[in-house]
Formats: C-alpha cells, sequence, structure tokens
C-alpha cells in the first residue's frame, strides 16, 4: 500500500500533508508553496468579497489547479454554531458547479476567544450536529481532549484534527501521550478512522514527531507561509510528513536507559 | 432602492436581481456565493431573483486561510 495516501470520507488525498493557503506574501508564492509540499489538499476561508478596489479580479482559486487539489472550505473565524453552518453553507455553495472538488466536506472551526484561538467544544458539537444531518463530511478542529473526539466521532464526523498547540504559535505537538491516547480510543472502533494534527506546528520536527504518533496527517498553514524562506519550509514539510509516516509504519526500538553495542563483543583484539 | 450589501447601504435600480447587482460591482459570479436575507441564492437563480428595498445581502468568496 501507499504509506502516502490518505482516505478521509469519500476522498483520497495522495499525501498526508494538508497546507493551507493564508498569508503568504503574494498568491504565486502560495501556488509554488503548494507544489513543493506535495499536499494534494488546500483549505480555504470564506469571507466578504470586496465591494471596490478588487486587486485586478485576482481571486485565489486562479491559483489553484482543480485537476491537482481538492479545495477543502473551511469556517475559520466562527465563533458560534450559527455561524459556522452559515459560512460552511456558503462554502458548498461556492464549490457547486465550480469546476473544484470539495463541495461536499468542510473543515469545522468553531473558536472560543481570539486571543487563544482555541476551539470551543460546545459550539463545535452543536455545529458539527447540524452539519452532518445536512449532508456535510465534516473534518473537525478540536482540542485534544480524548472525551471530547470520542464524542465528535460518535457523532459522525469524518475526521478528527485535534491542535497540537494553538493555531500559529509553532509551538508543535505540547501532549503527545494526549494524542496517544487519542489514537488508541479513536481508532478502536475503526482502525482506519482519520486522526490528523491541525495547528501549532513549527518546523519539519514537529511535523514528524506527529507522523511518527501515528496520526493519519497534518495540516499546517504558519509553518510554511510565515518561514524566511516558505518555498523550502513547504518542501521540508512535505518530507517530513512522509519520513514520519515511514517511521511510525516501521515502528520504532523501545526506549532504554542503557546502550545496547552494535558491534558484536565476541573477536575483540583485545578479547 | 436601498439595499445592504456586505453590511454597507447601496442605492440600486429598484428590482435589480442579483445578476445586475454582481455585475455592477464587477464581480464573476463562478467565484462567489450569495445570501439575500441569510437564504443562501443558487447561482442558477442570479438572473432570476430580483432584489427588494431593505433586502441584506451578502458576497462571499474564498480567500487565504488555515
Amino acid at each position: 500500500m501507499d504509506n502516502n495516501e490518505l482516505k478521509i470520507g469519500s476522498y483520497t488525498l495522495t499525501s498526508r500533508l494538508i497546507v493551507g493557503t493564508g498569508k503568504y506574501a503574494s498568491l504565486e508564492l502560495m501556488r509554488d508553496c503548494h507544489a513543493a509540499s506535495g499536499s494534494n489538499c488546500v483549505t480555504v476561508a470564506v469571507r466578504r468579497e470586496r465591494l471596490v478596489d478588487k486587486t485586478s479580479g485576482r481571486n485565489i482559486l486562479d491559483f489553484i489547479d482543480p485537476e491537482k487539489y481538492i479545495l477543502l472550505p473551511n469556517t475559520a473565524g466562527c465563533f458560534t454554531a450559527e455561524e459556522v453552518v452559515r459560512v460552511a453553507r456558503l462554502g458548498r455553495e461556492m464549490l457547486t458547479d465550480s469546476g473544484f472538488r470539495g463541495a461536499d466536506w468542510v473543515k469545522l472551526e468553531c473558536l472560543g476567544d481570539t486571543r487563544t484561538l482555541l476551539p470551543e467544544p460546545v459550539g463545535t458539537l452543536q455545529a458539527l450536529k447540524t452539519l452532518v444531518t445536512d449532508g456535510f463530511q465534516v473534518l473537525v478542529y478540536c482540542s485534544d481532549d480524548v472525551m471530547l473526539c470520542k464524542r465528535l466521532q460518535d457523532e459522525g464526523a469524518a475526521a478528527i484534527m485535534p491542535a497540537g498547540s494553538p493555531i500559529g504559535s509553532g509551538q508543535g505537538v505540547l501532549n503527545p501521550n494526549a494524542i496517544r491516547i487519542i489514537l488508541e480510543q479513536l481508532k478502536e472502533k475503526n482502525p482506519d478512522y482519520p486522526v490528523i494534527v491541525d495547528a501549532g506546528v513549527g518546523t519539519a520536527s514537529d511535523v514528524s514527531l506527529a507522523m511518527e504518533l501515528g496520526v493519519d496527517g497534518v495540516l499546517l498553514n504558519t509553518a510554511i507561509a510565515g518561514a524566511k524562506v516558505p518555498l523550502q519550509m513547504a518542501k521540508a514539510m512535505g518530507l517530513a510528513t512522509q519520513s514520519g509516516r515511514l517511521a511510525f509504519e516501521a515502528g520504532r526500538i523501545p526506549r532504554k536507559l542503557y546502550a545496547t553495542a552494535s558491534s558484536p563483543w565476541e573477536g575483540r583484539i583485545n578479547a | 432602492m436601498e439595499v445592504v450589501v456586505n453590511g454597507q447601504i447601496k442605492q440600486v435600480v429598484d428590482g435589480i436581481s442579483v445578476q445586475e447587482l454582481l455585475d455592477q460591482f464587477q464581480i464573476k459570479p463562478i467565484r462567489v456565493a450569495v445570501e439575500r436575507n441569510r437564504e443562501i441564492v443558487p447561482r442558477k437563480q442570479f438572473s432570476a431573483t430580483p432584489l427588494a428595498a431593505g433586502d441584506q445581502i451578502e458576497i462571499v468568496t474564498f480567500v487565504g486561510g488555515g
């Protein structure tokens, strides 16, 4: 099996890395970074169209190849379940008959406040229920609380996406044991159930660590867009995703307190 | 008549359709979704949907985000 392939709901991604589209210095740089990352799934936000000063009619979708990329609309910036549902439906409407794939799924993001940007669990759960009833395949951005994650899985989330650390903070996966417990418990019911670390990644080793824990994928944005050389970081993130997955599947050796020699003791000339 | 578009009060011709409103702002219909009084107007219905005075219109598009 191709270890880079990731199935979420009815979609099959050819990379376990999902990348954002925000904060790039230019749309051209964004497009190039997407290509360098090896991802084929990018997430986009919904905002009011500008009525004046439209920058020469350039739209972000003109810099995303519909043949290559699956779009994942998100509800970034929503603070209530009502807003989430409204934005999700607008995203679906935009992608319907647009030539892009991704109309029937959404990254649910329901935030608690602007300072932490941490997910608000009650609104998240409420929004999930409505969106599932409405026919969406829902990828849920949530905290790394296993009880919440189990509940979201039971309510029909297509994937759960616990935060490694706060959005854009670059702190990496702050509580690997929480992620381990989530993986164990959610995959008991379904070994293929997708768990994706979303948010907080700072550099390639953060991605590797997450993947080595056994998560199915990583979603990130700022770590590439905010790097000194975004194009190079995009490539690093793609490689880290792959190498982390390979290492997870290969199975690491147990940690031991004392050394174990790699060379044989027998046949030493001074024995 | 007056309508509210993306939170701004705008003067438009009486009975203007959603499509005509988009044309006025030079917005390509393929790249947006439109709500009229919190109800989504399907793209196929843009030309057949006239606005009424006081309508609240939201025109949204995709932007960069994570």
